[in-house]
């Protein structure tokens, strides 16, 4: 084909370095070359597209379990035999709460079952309760149903993020139980439950005995009222199955179930490499079933301090304690930053000192953050004997760092104004100051503020520098003013993140989140102010 | 009760506006073209000289006392301190200046309330005599600004000079951190050399200052100077470095071709804000994603090849840093490139170069100066960097340039070595300012030379 055009084109004209079949190559090598080059350039750029979707739909999606939180609701008693109403300080509210929950298992009777059944609501509970007797006080006197925050295992178990559950299955054939409670032989109609639990993991033993252990996923029956966890199978008579077992939720009966009246659900993370037990996932299924568990919005992670407790951690204290450094950043760093550009784009005399301090400027943006933590740390702190951990040091350390980022925006806007509107200022009889004051300043004002919040959302997401002055302080309380012991957004969500509690990782997703919305929320302002007020001349 | 001295200032200050205007009014019985200055500007002068000289009073008190109070202490108190260590002296004074003025107390015991008696009287004393102070010093600056005032009277001058120097001073600032952090740095880190030598700083191969003290309590032993060796620090941060400009070079330089030359409106519309927001990302939160999301996945994914990756591999938070220098890289290429004129383009095309030829061969070489002063300027942003390998990278100091492994930079060796309570003056903190220092000059270097590369080699086409 390429011969017959190459041919048929030496018939018109003659064939020169430009059109012979090595030039037809070349071309088409240049042009070859030409579509990878372009396409390369397209592949980074959707490279970073890739890159931003994976950052931000990963923390979007870990973040949103964080977002509502199970609560537990319980009939507590709170007739004067318990909580006596002239001394609410003195009462074990806890206590209160967890007899409630008690009393939903009755069969639970073990110190340990006890303690674990205990778990499975926030420690925070008695608190929660105090206050809302507190501010309700007729609630005192009856039986209350109270929504109690759920664990932060039993949460994210509840939310799925903990253990791997399988449907509930019915179970093909009849199950007969020896005893309603403790050890127990269960004895099957058939033997299509060793098959299953070869395929769950069980280890092999002698006479064709399975054993599962806790590295095997968990097979639990639930029949006649009751659950029971499987621990051995093996072939019994007549092509039966004989199973041991551990009831966890005691039977009715030790009645047979028919066929399809029994049901196997399998936990498929073995238990061995799951925070929850058995047990736990049982009753949690168990009140759950009894419609006891909803799921809520987390008012709790939105309006207080931090927490140990993962299911208790709130970044309200953050959220204040990056206001009032932002604060003390904004009030420092405008003023100085307007006034340093003023003075070098109108005043300043082109000498020595003013490219000193012009190239110190430009240096002083390409320090990076660390190094001012480190200044704050020495002069602030050390020299000045400044308290640490509080919002007036961090901001200051903060404005140190966003000077020159506001300094060299207002200088760009300020430059902007063009010098006839300076000169017409000028030749109607303005000073100097005047003319600055009045009619330049102004003009720049939108191209200021622009850089500015830019400047400001750079400071909101910093937390190198914080560390430093020792706002990374475990606070508990919220911040009430520039001086107390306070932490902030970014650096809440650096200690969240080194937390090894499981909880916490959603937490610092959301926290994550809240900070990105106060970010997208800044630049939307500055990229509003940009198109409405910025002139061009 | 200070506090309230500042706001009284402030309402003289008001007060004094008013009475300077309406007095250079009145000088001239109204005729207010008579004046020199307008009458809103005698106002603002006398307001500066009635209240501005007992407010800069009240800073240098406010700057100067607590250091006045806590030598007053620990002279009548010597006898109690001599016996502590530093940091228990330390603490000693935080507590009794948490005692007398509100805030939290570690642990109170009666030399402590003593202290924090005498605290509050020495407090009391000085709060009156800055009152004092700050009361005679408005009441002769009112006095002598108002004797001034009067119809051929220039105070727009005075007060346009006043301005003048505030706004010096504000440009000052500038110039004040830049002295504030070099000292502060070369001050502690003398301090720190005095212990340990620079050369075994410098060269040293093990670095490990959490075992710093042969002895123990207050009166630690000599300090062992052989583990202050910072090269496996530097050799981390290289090599981190290193694989995060492998992934931002190329995608950065590529993407600013791309949205240059390439890309249509549209698809600069839209890529444009997302370089943005990834510019805009907090540190905190790249680091976030590298330690429980892209390291693991490395970690998985070697384990699958058969190669064991550290679960703080260099590998993640280096690919992680790399995708936060994309933007700085890009835009500053695109700078950059936008910079060659059009004329080269042009030229280029009417000899029959394709765009990527005319790319590679004639911008590209055109805006070197350029491209290579931006991507010294992102190596320095990643030597800087803290958060990422904070989160991300190992707290061991390893010396290898294995990629899986586990390494530590000097930003993180920084945060661990201050971020807790240390006392202060122990090898351990000192040595943070020295790798400090180090990450100083190795940033302003990078910037420096970068500057000049553009300065020396830039076409002039103009």
């Amino acid at each position: 084909m390429t011969d017959a055009i190459a041919s048929f084109g030496a018939g018109r004209r003659p064939v020169s370095i430009h059109t012979d079949d090595a030039a037809k190559a070349r071309l088409k090598g240049r042009y070859r070359a030409e579509t990878w080059f372009k396409w390369l350039g397209a592949a980074a750029v959707a490279l970073a597209g890739l890159f931003l979707v994976l950052l931000l739909s990963t923390i979007v999606t870990q973040a949103i379990p964080a977002l509502r939180l199970n609560y537990l609701t319980l009939p507590i008693d709170l007739s004067a035999a318990k909580v006596d109403p002239a001394k609410l300080d003195a009462v074990n509210y806890d206590a209160i709460a967890q007899e409630a929950l008690a009393a939903k298992f009755p069969d639970v009777t073990s110190r340990q079952d006890k303690r674990l059944l205990r778990g499975l609501i926030s420690t925070g509970t008695g608190v929660f309760l105090r206050k809302d007797i507190a501010a309700d006080p007729g609630m005192l006197g009856r039986t209350v149903n109270y929504a109690v925050p759920l664990d932060d295992f039993a949460d994210l178990y509840l939310k799925g993020l903990l253990a791997d559950v399988g449907s509930d299955e019915a179970i093909s054939t009849s199950v007969t139980p020896s005893e309603t409670s403790g050890d127990i032989d269960l004895t099957f109609g058939d033997d299509t439950m060793l098959a299953l639990a070869r395929g769950w993991g069980a280890t092999e033993g002698e006479n064709g005995m399975l054993t599962l252990t806790s590295g095997a996923s968990s097979l639990l029956v639930a029949f006649n009222g009751g659950t029971v966890k499987l621990t051995a199978l093996s072939p019994g008579a007549n092509g039966t199955a004989v199973a041991k077992g551990t009831v966890i939720e005691a039977l009715d009966s030790t009645a047979p179930a028919a066929s399809g009246q029994a049901f196997l659900r399998v936990i498929d993370t073995p238990e061995a490499s799951r925070k929850i037990s058995d047990k736990e996932i049982a009753w949690l299924d168990t009140l759950k079933s009894a419609g006891l568990i909803e799921s809520r919005f987390n008012s709790i992670f939105f309006f207080t301090g931090a927490s140990r407790e993962p299911e208790l951690a709130g970044v309200w204290g953050a959220v204040v304690g990056s206001f009032l450094t932002m604060i003390v950043t904004l009030a420092i760093a405008f003023p100085i930053g307007v006034s340093a550009a003023i003075y070098l784009e109108e005043f300043a005399p082109k000498n020595r000192l003013t490219t000193i301090i012009e190239v110190n400027i430009n240096n002083l943006a390409a320090v990076p953050s660390i190094v001012f933590g480190l200044l704050g740390l020495a002069v602030f702190l050390n020299f000045f004997g400044l308290p640490r951990s509080a919002p007036v040091v961090g901001g200051m350390v903060l404005a140190l760092m966003t000077l020159p980022i506001i300094i060299i925006a207002s200088r760009a806007s300020l430059r902007a104004v063009p010098p006839s509107i300076r000169e017409a200022a000028l030749g109607i009889g303005a000073s100097k100051v005047q003319t600055v004051f009045h009619h330049v300043l102004p003009l720049a004002m939108p191209g200021i503020m622009t850089g500015t919040i830019l400047g400001m959302a750079h400071a909101l997401g910093e937390t190198a520098p914080l560390l430093m002055i020792g706002m990374v302080a475990f606070i508990v309380d919220i911040p009430g003013g520039f001086t107390d012991p306070a932490t902030i957004l970014p650096v809440q969500i650096f200690m969240w993140a080194d937390f090894p509690e499981a909880g916490f990782q959603q937490k610092t997703s959301a926290a994550i989140l809240i900070l990105l919305v106060f970010l997208v929320i800044m630049n939307a302002i500055a990229v509003i102010l940009r198109r409405r007020f910025e002139r061009r001349w | 009760m200070v506090g309230y001295l500042v706001v009284l200032l402030l309402i003289l200050a008001a007060a004094a506006y008013w009475i300077g205007r309406t007095r250079a009014v009145a000088s001239v019985n109204g005729d207010v073209a008579r004046l020199h200055s307008l009458p809103g500007q005698h106002g603002t002068f006398l307001a500066l000289f009635a209240a501005g000289p007992a407010l800069f009073a009240i800073v240098l008190w406010s700057m100067v006392t607590p250091g006045i109070e806590s030598s007053i202490i620990a002279d009548r108190f010597s006898a109690e301190l001599s016996g502590m260590g530093v940091p228990q002296a330390e603490a000693f004074m935080r507590d009794a200046r948490a005692m007398a003025f509100g805030g939290l107390v570690g642990f109170a015991d009666p030399t402590k309330e003593a202290a924090a008696a005498v605290y509050k009287s020495i407090h009391a004393t000085s709060a009156w005599i800055i009152w004092a102070v700050a009361l005679m010093l408005s009441a002769s600056g009112f006095y002598w600004a108002y004797s001034r005032i009067a119809q051929a009277y220039r105070a727009r001058h005075v007060v346009e000079r006043v301005l003048r120097a505030f706004l010096i001073v504000c440009s000052a600032v500038a110039i004040l951190t830049t002295i504030g952090i070099v000292l502060s740095l070369i001050f502690e880190s003398l301090r720190f050399f005095q212990q340990v030598p620079l050369y075994k700083f410098l060269f040293g191969t093990h670095w490990s200052p959490q075992s710093a003290f042969t002895g123990a309590g207050a009166e630690a032993g000599a300090v062992n100077q052989d583990i202050f060796g910072m090269v496996p620090l530097f050799a981390g941060t290289l090599l981190i470095t290193f694989i995060a400009m492998l992934v931002a070079a190329p995608i950065g330089l590529m993407a600013a071709i791309y949205l240059s030359d390439y890309a249509s409106k549209s698809v600069r519309a839209l890529a444009k804000p997302v370089l943005e927001i990834l510019a805009g990302i907090p540190t905190v939160v790249y680091g976030f994603f590298a330690a429980l999301t892209v390291a693991p996945y490395f970690r998985s994914m070697g384990e699958s090849l058969g190669l064991n990756v550290a679960s703080e591999s260099a590998l993640a938070a280096g690919v992680v840093m790399g995708i936060m220098i994309i933007p700085f890289v890009s835009s500053l290429s695109d700078d950059v490139i936008n910079a060659v004129p059009q004329s080269l383009r042009d030229g280029s095309a009417g000899l029959g170069a394709t765009k990527s030829e005319t790319i590679r061969k004639v911008i590209l070489p055109a805006a070197l100066p350029g491209i290579v002063s931006a991507m010294l300027l992102a190596v320095s942003r990643a030597i800087g960097e803290t958060m990422i390998v904070v989160m991300a990278a190992g707290l061991a100091a390893n010396l290898t340039a294995n990629p899986l492994e586990a390494v530590t930079t000097v930003t993180v060796q920084i945060v661990t070595l201050l971020v807790g309570d240390q006392e202060f003056d122990s090898a351990k903190t000192l040595a943070a300012f020295a790798l400090g220092l180090v990450l100083f000059c190795i940033t302003l270097t990078l910037n420096i030379v970068a500057l000049r590369v553009v300065q020396k080699y830039r076409e002039q086409y103009d």
